[in-house]
């Protein structure tokens, strides 16, 4: 279980705004075990596309500071070169929106074969031609060999995000990048896609770092959960941990924002605020601070760190001890913790 | 696809035809008729009508627009008063010199404007693209005609590399090496000065289309594949940024129409264009109804083959 595959150590990607860089993804370490599914949840603007670009590196502009480790390799600063002959080989990215990831001028198996022939460039076409077929069929897309000469606007959008996931697993990669696979599809297609991915994932051994942010589906999926807010990770732990135990006031908004249908709720409940924009954080202090106004200033640290509260269970900033919601009182929530 | 293209064609004969009529009407509106510029003012007007009835001219409209698309569709367009001569002849000599014209021109707008597009748009908001930007800028400004003349000028006069006017040095066998060498070399400079100008909108949609492409995502599926730069840009986002090049061509074409007329007038090159003006102004009406027709029906062919190209690209055109 604990084959490290990837070893992300304070990376810090920032983006140039007018004359300044602004840290989209501040000091974020993490790791990935072999046959783990790390999910990273987080609202919309939280940085956990950006972290997922940056252990991709498709970044154009971004300035990358810390190390990604993977198999030994650090992928920051890497040459494009290099990083080319690992990307889409041993580690490979599902992407958001399905519509939109495919080129629209080219056959589902020329887009298939393209990763194939990339990694092997002394592949036949007919040998080509039949692990195009070979995957179609291994991400239950029936009549491969039709399909495999059709173009993507031919396609409903959850037969392209199998085609997606079939260009992502062509090269059977260590690690899989998983960019909300199932926002853009319905429900019905996302519990298939989400089945897909788990068993591609028993068949293959590898590492899955599942982006997302529905609690629904990383509930189904991971193994081990990390909450990113604003451009941190403010918790990580196990993902029973998480859903039994969360500490950080934000993984308990995040929770508590979920609708459930045992208890009777006039209203759900609602994070006050909004991320803010990568410009206006607040680069000092707890960064959450803002959104939970009612908690003592002086519960937040000055320079916030992980705590590993528990083993393996990490939270950001002392302000969880005394954290409760506006409409319970503080002894309530005191019981808990 | 055949079907569609079968199709395409088959919706462009009424277009044509409209389009004959249309150039029928305005002809009639011109001042004067084909009779106008044959006859001697010092004739007995009487002569006069009586002629005209014999020719048909007093006729309603639709039966000598009937009379006329009958002669035309088999090549009778009538005779041209200045030349005495059949305007199918006059139109098969210019009408080769045109195309010549407008195919070098063709090649010579592509040849400047996809690697400047491709630089500037790949490379976007660099010092180089900056430059090209800047051209294109000045392109969109200049008239045409007073660039072609700075050039001709330059080039033409006081340098001496090319031939001022014409269409080929006068005194050399047709059909010899010679003469093909000569009649390219009078075509350079015209060409050239054409394509200059015109090429500003290709590298201008060219640019925004990359810049536009290199954003999508599939270019990021691409980039997550592996593959190397320059086979995202070969690959994926010129194929894609080509598309409303395509499109332009029919345009391009039309432009070209437009682009002769001004450019063979400046060069004295013996062209459709130079035939147009020449004719207007001497009130020569059945070449000039020709002309415009001819020119009418190679727009109609740049659309034409704009779809079709578009077609063959862009596999969400085709009509099954």
């Amino acid at each position: 279980m604990n084959d490290k595959l990837l070893e992300i150590r304070n990376l810090k990607t920032s983006f140039r705004i007018r004359d300044d860089y602004y840290a989209a993804v501040d000091d974020v370490s993490l790791n990935v075990n072999k046959n783990e599914v790390l999910a990273i949840v987080g609202e919309s603007g939280s940085g956990k596309s950006a972290l997922a670009f940056s252990i991709m590196g498709l970044h154009n502009r971004a300035k990358m500071e810390g190390s990604i480790n993977f198999k030994g390799t650090n992928l920051v600063g890497l040459a494009p070169g290099k990083i080319n002959k690992i990307r889409g080989k041993e580690m490979s990215m599902i992407f958001q929106d399905p519509l939109t990831a495919l080129n629209p001028l080219m056959t589902i198996e020329e887009q298939i074969g393209e990763v194939i022939y990339l990694h092997n460039k002394a592949i036949s076409n007919r040998d080509k031609k039949a692990k195009v077929i070979e995957l179609l069929d291994q991400v239950g897309i029936p009549h491969a060999k039709y399909v495999c000469d059709q173009y993507p606007h031919e396609l409903s959008g959850g037969m392209r995000q199998r085609v997606i996931i079939a260009i992502a697993i062509a090269n059977s990669p260590e690690l899989l990048i998983a960019d909300e696979p199932t926002t853009a599809l319905d429900v019905t297609i996302q519990a298939q896609i989400l089945d897909l991915i788990r068993d591609l994932k028993q068949k293959m051994d590898a590492g899955i770092i599942l982006i997302t942010h529905d609690l629904g589906v990383v509930a189904e999926m991971a193994d081990r959960v990390a909450v990113m807010y604003a451009g941190e990770i403010v918790e990580i732990a196990e993902v029973n941990t998480l859903f039994e135990q969360p500490r950080h006031p934000y993984t308990r908004s995040l929770l508590n924002s979920v609708p459930n249908s045992d208890e009777k709720q006039d209203k759900l409940h609602v994070i006050q605020g909004i991320v803010p924009a990568l410009q206006n954080l607040p680069r000092e202090g707890c960064r959450f601070k803002t959104r939970i106004p009612w908690i003592a200033e002086s519960t937040h640290e000055d320079h916030p760190e992980l705590h590993e509260i528990a083993p393996n269970h990490f939270v950001r900033c002392s302000c969880y001890e005394h954290f409760y919601f506006p409409d319970e009182t503080e002894v309530e929530n005191s019981g808990l913790s | 696809m055949w079907k569609f293209i079968v199709r395409r064609i088959i919706i462009t004969l009424p277009q044509i035809l409209l389009l004959s009529l249309f150039v029928f009407l305005l002809a009639q509106l011109m001042p004067g008729d084909a009779l106008t510029g044959l006859v001697d003012p010092n004739l007995d007007p009487a002569q006069i009508a009586l002629q005209r009835e014999r020719l048909g001219l007093n006729n309603p409209w639709y039966v000598q627009y009937y009379d006329w698309i009958t002669s035309a569709l088999q090549g009778d367009l009538g005779q041209s008063f200045r030349y005495k001569m059949d305007v199918t002849d006059i139109i098969a000599q210019r009408l080769v010199n045109t195309f010549w014209l407008s195919l070098l021109t063709l090649i010579f707008t592509y040849m400047i404007a996809i690697p400047l597009g491709i630089t500037s748009g790949r490379f976007n908001d660099t010092f180089r693209d900056q430059m090209i930007v800047g051209y294109t800028y000045v392109g969109f400004a200049t008239p045409l005609f007073i660039f072609a003349l700075l050039l001709l000028w330059l080039l033409g006069f006081n340098f001496g590399w090319f031939p001022t006017g014409g269409s080929v040095q006068p005194g050399l066998t047709p059909g010899t090496l010679d003469y093909v060498l000569s009649k390219l070399h009078h075509l350079i400079l015209p060409a050239l000065s054409m394509a200059l100008i015109t090429t500003v909108s290709t590298v201008q949609y060219l640019r925004s289309e990359i810049i536009d492409t290199k954003q999508k995502e599939f270019i990021l599926t691409a980039r997550a594949k592996g593959a190397s730069e320059s086979r995202v840009y070969n690959r994926h986002i010129f194929r894609n940024s080509l598309l409303p090049i395509a499109a332009l061509f029919g345009f391009e074409i039309t432009g070209l129409i437009g682009g002769t007329v001004f450019i063979e007038r400046i060069y004295s090159y013996p062209g459709m264009g130079l035939l147009l003006l020449e004719s207007i102004s001497q009130r020569d009406y059945s070449v000039v109804v020709a002309v415009v027709l001819l020119f009418g029906i190679a727009s109609i062919i740049g659309a034409l083959l704009s779809d079709i190209i578009l077609s063959l690209v862009d596999p969400r055109i085709r009509i099954k």
